[in-house]
């Protein structure tokens, strides 16, 4: 009684009216913000979205993974390893400093440098800078992902990165452990500048006066950007009117959010596959392609989507979504649990066998609770599994020493192309080419390798797609492992924070291009 | 002069315990040091070749034995430095010492609602063992300690901020600089932020403390000096405010303090439900990252926060209680 009195009394002190959003300011919600400011530190979504907002790239997706002109205005293939990018000329740094081909030159040598973004550019011999407004990408050979790379080429104001700072620190190094001038300092052409950064509170972006895109309809002057962790605090706040944009929402809560006068939800399957690897060196079994055959017939992908996921994921049986060049719409989730005890029987094992699994809990939505279902289905074809999950921060510990018999990973392509699928997760794990670094199931078929790297260097369009969709046959045929599902990207905004049309399949929304009602 | 000697015994004792304290906690920290997982997955995209995350890993030292990646800690410390965060990419000690503040005026607020709370609750319900009330305020402090703090959080911003919208429902909001210390005590939009993860702490700690009140009151009314001063004409209030629950505060002292602890390690569920940027929170975010250096320098500090607490309840006991001693204290 008395808590109440007190309560009330509290309640009456503080009542007062809802701050409203005031049309050009945006105030959002991520689960984390980024560790460092540095666009070439950390490959990672988090880096790529802020990248987004205070750089812009030569060129971007648009949300059907087609291509946009950016700083570059058009683009031509010169000879089999060049490709000329033709740049605009009335882009300025926030400086005031106008863009040249010079700094794409400086911007490209960086990365070449990065720890996290060299591997990518490995195909790449350098870049030339031709003019003040062209500039060439040599390539090693003939290389067909020259484009999908140049959305990772965010051009860095070189004179504000060069020299050393008051700390005696060179401007342009690029540090992954402790503080550098980079990690704290942006220079970028982007529609935003950062202009305060309490790391873990909040990051606040103002709108950049002299932005080149003058035809963008973004409205949006001020970004305050404050990570909330738990997702039902992230979703209460945004019912509660606190922020207008919050992302990602778990399942659990978009029929609460859609109920909910005030806000939309908008949701995209993304392009990260789920997946189960079969570890060929620790189980016999799984060397036959009958048992994995019967394993992937076991499992019931579309109840796993929508019970388990509540709809919020695309049940896959290939790696490559749809959009990507090796996709194949004939190859349909496949699910018969007697075609799958007649193929145990076929294989000798009609009496199954006993194997671990491990799975991470917080790393991908539902994660543990997918792992539990295909436990029980593939209790249905008497095999036994004993399944062990665990927080991501122990799991890859765990898989980098294969230490179970069938373990789940999450990839995404960071190329946007299938055949990165397979250089990680399906060709023979090689140590010195680095091929099948997350080949955890040992799968190894000369055919698809041969095939992987032949893709490589191919850059008649069609033909290669057709060499794609031959392996992405091979593998499912082989049941070289158990795709399970793409999962759905899901954000949230109060209805007058018109999201739709800047969200896209990889989570990095272009928020220049934001309006708000 | 023999008052001197007890006292500077007392301090180096806790002085001495303290560095014991922070010696274990060192050791098995460093101990499960492999099994907090790899910092290098936090700060490297997963497509990185192997090499370049082994190079990394040498850098950092964290390829060594633990007990060799011991020894060079303390070396560093020798030298003052702690270790460099790697979400923060800062010094470990001032990464954990700038959040310090909020997390203080958190266990602050639910201290206040605690003390404020529990002290009228207590001796109501000793009191007037039998009324309505007295049952009504232990079942309802029942319930408040059966609940998860989780839940209790998420019940009251669904409540306060989604359907009334009266409070906000995370953070800490805007904070006034004293000096090196953010507070946000003294703006209407801080102390709205602090309400109500600061009922959310307090409900892990009320009902124990109106049951330790009402149990030391209980025993206080039963004995023969409240008897005799009641028969004197004292009126009843005056007896059980300013007779009975003047010696019942002591047994609340020496519980309270240690409960303190508890309140620190409650900090982290609270400050993440609420996103609260205090120590609990990062601490929580270190783990979930296997920030290791970050996890390190914290558990040293809470573990000098412990000795500290405990060295401050056993002087305020002192001074409630003459027949406590420095020697005993010891």
């Amino acid at each position: 009684m008395r808590l109440a009195l007190i309560l009330s009394v509290f309640a009456l002190l503080f009542c007062g009216p809802v701050v409203a959003a005031d049309g050009k300011k945006l105030r959002m919600a991520y689960d984390a913000d980024p560790i460092s400011l540095d666009p070439h530190e950390q490959l990672s979504s988090a880096t790529l979205q802020l990248s987004h907002l205070v750089f812009d790239p030569l060129v971007r997706f648009r949300q059907d993974l087609t291509l946009e002109p950016r700083l570059a205005k058009t683009w031509e293939q010169i000879d089999e390893r060049t490709t000329r990018f033709h740049l605009r000329d009335d882009v300025k740094f926030h400086s005031g400093r106008k863009m040249t081909a010079d700094d794409v030159v400086w911007t490209f040598e960086r990365l070449k440098r990065s720890p996290d973004f060299k591997a990518l550019f490995e195909p790449f011999e350098g870049a030339k800078a031709i003019d003040d407004e062209t500039v060439d990408l040599i390539t090693k050979g003939p290389y067909p992902l020259v484009l999908n790379l140049a959305t990772y080429i965010f051009p860095m104001d070189r004179e504000f990165y060069s020299g050393v700072d008051e700390r005696g620190r060179e401007k342009d190094a690029v540090v992954k452990h402790g503080s550098s001038f980079a990690s704290e300092n942006m220079g970028g052409t982007g529609p935003f500048v950062v202009t305060s950064r309490e790391q873990g509170i909040r990051l606040k972006f103002k709108r950049f006066d002299g932005y080149w895109d003058k035809s963008s309809p973004g409205n949006v002057d001020e970004i305050v950007l404050t990570p909330i962790k738990k997702p039902a605090t992230r979703v209460a706040a945004l019912l509660a009117g606190d922020v207008d944009f919050i992302g990602p929402v778990p399942p659990a809560d978009l029929k609460r959010i859609r109920s909910a006068d005030c806000c939309t939800v908008v949701t995209i399957p993304s392009t990260r596959i789920l997946t189960f690897e079969l570890n060929q060196d620790r189980v016999a079994a799984f060397k036959d392609p009958r048992v994995r055959q019967a394993m992937s017939y076991a499992i019931n992908r579309e109840g796993i989507a929508k019970k388990i996921m509540r709809g919020q994921a695309t049940a896959a049986d290939q790696l490559s979504p749809v959009g990507f060049a090796g996709h194949d719409p004939a190859l349909t989730p496949r699910h018969d649990v007697a075609k799958a005890k007649a193929l145990m029987n076929e294989a000798g094992y009609a009496d199954g066998f006993s194997v671990t699994m491990i799975a991470p809990n917080n790393r991908y939505v539902g994660d543990a609770r997918i792992a539990e279902a295909i436990a029980a289905m593939l209790a249905k074809i008497k095999i036994k599994v004993d399944l062990q999950t665990m927080p991501k921060a122990q799991y890859w510990q765990r898989f980098d020493e294969r230490a179970a018999d069938i373990m789940m990973i999450g990839w995404q392509s960071d190329t946007l192309d299938s055949a990165n699928f397979y250089e990680f997760l399906t060709m023979t794990p090689d140590k010195k080419t680095g091929y099948g670094q997350y080949n955890a199931g040992n799968y190894s078929n000369p055919e698809v390798d041969r095939l992987t790297l032949q893709t490589q260097t191919m850059t008649d369009a069609e033909a290669r797609a057709a060499v794609l969709r031959k392996i992405e046959r091979i593998l499912y045929d082989d049941a070289a492992l158990l795709p399970i599902q793409w999962q759905h990207l899901a954000w949230a905004a109060r209805n007058n924070v018109i999201i739709e049309p800047v969200v896209n399949v990889i989570d990095m929304p272009y928020l220049g291009d934001l309006v708000i009602e | 002069m023999k008052a001197f000697a007890s006292a500077f015994a007392f301090a180096a004792t806790r002085l001495f315990q303290a560095l014991l304290v922070m010696v274990a906690i060192l050791v098995i920290a460093f101990a499960v040091r492999a099994s907090l997982g790899d910092p290098l997955r936090e700060i490297m995209g997963q497509s990185v070749p192997e090499e370049e995350r082994a190079e990394l890993r040498h850098e950092l030292g964290l390829d060594a034995p633990w007990p060799v990646q011991l020894a060079r800690y303390l070396g560093d410390a020798a030298t003052g430095d702690l270790g460099t965060s790697i979400i923060y990419k800062r010094p470990t000690v001032q990464v954990v010492l700038a959040k310090f503040p909020a997390s203080f005026e958190l266990v602050l607020g639910a201290s206040l609602i605690v003390l404020l709370l529990s002290v009228p609750g207590g001796v109501y319900c000793a009191v007037r063992p039998n009324s309505l009330g007295a049952k009504l305020i232990l079942g309802v402090s029942v319930l408040g300690i059966s609940v998860p703090v989780f839940l209790t959080g998420i019940f009251l911003i669904t409540v306060f901020s989604v359907w009334l919208g009266w409070l906000p429902a995370f953070g800490r909001g805007e904070t006034i600089d004293l000096g090196p210390w953010p507070t946000g005590l003294f703006a209407l939009d801080g102390l709205k932020h602090l309400l109500l993860p600061a009922i959310t702490l307090s409900s892990i700690m009320l009902p124990l403390f109106i049951r330790l009140v009402r149990g030391a009151m209980l025993d206080e009314l039963a004995h023969d000096y409240v008897r005799t001063a009641r028969a004197k004409g004292v009126r009843p209030l005056r007896v059980w405010l300013v007779h009975a629950l003047r010696n019942a505060l002591l047994p609340l002292v020496a519980v309270g303090g240690l409960q303190i602890g508890t309140l620190i390690a409650y900090t982290l569920l609270t400050e993440t439900v609420f996103q609260w940027p205090g120590m609990g929170f990062l601490f929580l975010e270190a783990v979930t990252r296997s920030d290791i250096p970050l996890i390190t320098t914290y558990l040293v500090l809470v573990g000098l926060f412990f000795v500290i607490t405990n060295t401050i309840v056993d002087l305020v006991s002192l001074a409630l209680d003459p027949r406590v001693s420095l020697e005993g204290a010891r």
